[in-house]
């Protein structure tokens, strides 16, 4: 069994994780449908979201890597580290569920992802500017077709329209997290390395507000509930994904492709 | 006299995308630049998709392509910034995908992107690849790739590729 590598608690490492742990983690999520998708189209779809994903999470955990300068490579940061120190937010952990609760759920991360990666654009971290140049892109269109989706069940049978409201009532509590500040934002702020996520709330608020009225949705009052992903502090589902996730590169060191 | 880059060049010319083997590494416009540093030929890639699989291969392609040509040895190096566009498809590239059946974006990238609006969107007026209609619909946003939609034609009836602009 191949021993877990312990990571550096630098705030510009802890940054880079989070952002790339997200992507990860939705990735794998997204990855779950293949094969399983309600129809052909959206299978390839959720299968090519996931594959952005994956590629955009691989270039920022490989410069989270470097920055770190201890050696670890992509797979290293992907497959070897111990619960507590994946940095995802919670959101994306949770079960994919029904397929209306991944149309919700990609809604909330890609309007996320748009909005950071813009900001991302314009970092004194050359390198992260460039891989954000990029995602910024491949996350508009997958905004573009989670709102498509959102907006195509809300206002379709009572079937469809039960099932987004559901979603939207069990994942909407999670989206708190996404804008909670901490030191390593306030870091990322002063370094010119990235924005403090906070400052991305009042962009995503307004965009989700045009995707639920344009879907007839009304959006749910705040909560004081607060996930604790990013903190290293994951749901009881974050066990069974890492464990699907790593089980070949722990049984198989250093295995590549 | 032909310098090693411009043979470089015309050898990368030949070396086909894996996954729309229509066009070249060159119609693509994925090679930014080709740098002779004496002992080594240097090969600057800018990759399409984030997650694009074909990345790896297309770097071994157009290394061995090289090694076969004599031109070697040659590295790849990649280059992120500023990000690949669908405008760097060549006039050429783009004549191709649309012999090879795969509608070329219809749009510059830059207004395409910003048109990726979140609704009451303008359909594109893509032209179906084998009988010219503009009569076409799209059918998934998603294709066979990330970089592709699928459509359909409204006149005969062929269902076709768009490449989509990014």
């Amino acid at each position: 069994m191949q021993a877990s590598i312990q990571v550096s608690a630098r705030p510009e490492v802890q940054y880079l994780l989070r952002i790339g742990d997200t992507a990860l983690i939705l990735g794998q999520r997204l990855g779950e449908w293949t094969g399983h998708a309600p129809v052909l189209e959206e299978d390839i779809a959720l299968a090519n979201m996931a594959l952005d994903l994956i590629g955009q999470c691989r270039a920022v955990l490989t410069h989270a890597g470097a920055l770190e300068g201890a050696g670890h490579d992509e797979d290293q940061l992907a497959f070897l580290r111990d619960e507590r120190d994946y940095r995802n937010v919670t959101l994306v952990e949770l079960p994919r569920g029904d397929f209306a609760v991944t149309v919700v759920r990609n809604a909330m991360m890609a309007t996320f992802f748009k909005l950071l990666w813009q900001r991302l654009a314009g970092s004194r971290d050359a390198e992260l500017a460039a891989i954000a140049g990029k995602a910024v892109k491949e996350a508009r269109y997958h905004q573009q077709h989670a709102a498509d989706w959102l907006v195509r069940l809300a206002g379709g049978t009572e079937e469809s329209r039960r099932r987004i409201d559901k979603a939207v009532a069990q994942l909407w509590i999670y989206h708190a997290e996404l804008f909670a500040d901490d030191e390593v934002d306030a870091h990322a702020d002063e370094s010119g390395l990235g924005p403090r996520w906070s400052a991305l709330k009042e962009g995503w608020f307004a965009e989700m507000g045009e995707i639920f009225a344009e879907a007839g949705l009304t959006m749910p009052p705040a909560v004081s509930f607060l996930s604790t992903g990013k903190r290293g502090v994951h749901s009881e589902h974050m066990g069974f994904i890492l464990a699907e996730m790593q089980q070949l590169q722990r049984a198989y060191p250093g295995g590549v492709w | 006299m032909v310098t090693r880059t411009e043979r470089a060049w015309d050898v990368l010319g030949g070396v086909l995308d894996p996954e729309v083997p229509a066009l070249s590494v060159r119609d693509l416009g994925i090679v930014r630049d080709v740098i002779d540093h004496g002992e080594e030929l240097e090969v600057v890639l800018t990759p399409t998709y984030s997650g694009c699989p074909a990345t790896e291969v297309i770097e071994e392609s157009v290394l061995s392509a090289l090694r076969e040509q004599g031109l070697g040895p040659a590295r790849a190096t990649l280059r992120r910034a500023p990000a690949w566009t669908t405008d760097w498809i060549s006039q050429d590239g783009k004549r191709k995908l649309r012999e090879y059946g795969i509608a070329p974006p219809v749009i510059p990238a830059e207004a395409g992107t910003q048109g990726v609006r979140l609704f009451r969107r303008k359909p594109e007026s893509v032209s179906c690849p084998r009988c010219g209609s503009l009569a076409t619909e799209q059918s998934s946003a998603f294709g066979s790739t990330a970089c592709k939609s699928l459509y359909r034609c409204l006149a005969c009836r062929e269902p076709f590729e768009y490449f989509k602009p990014l």
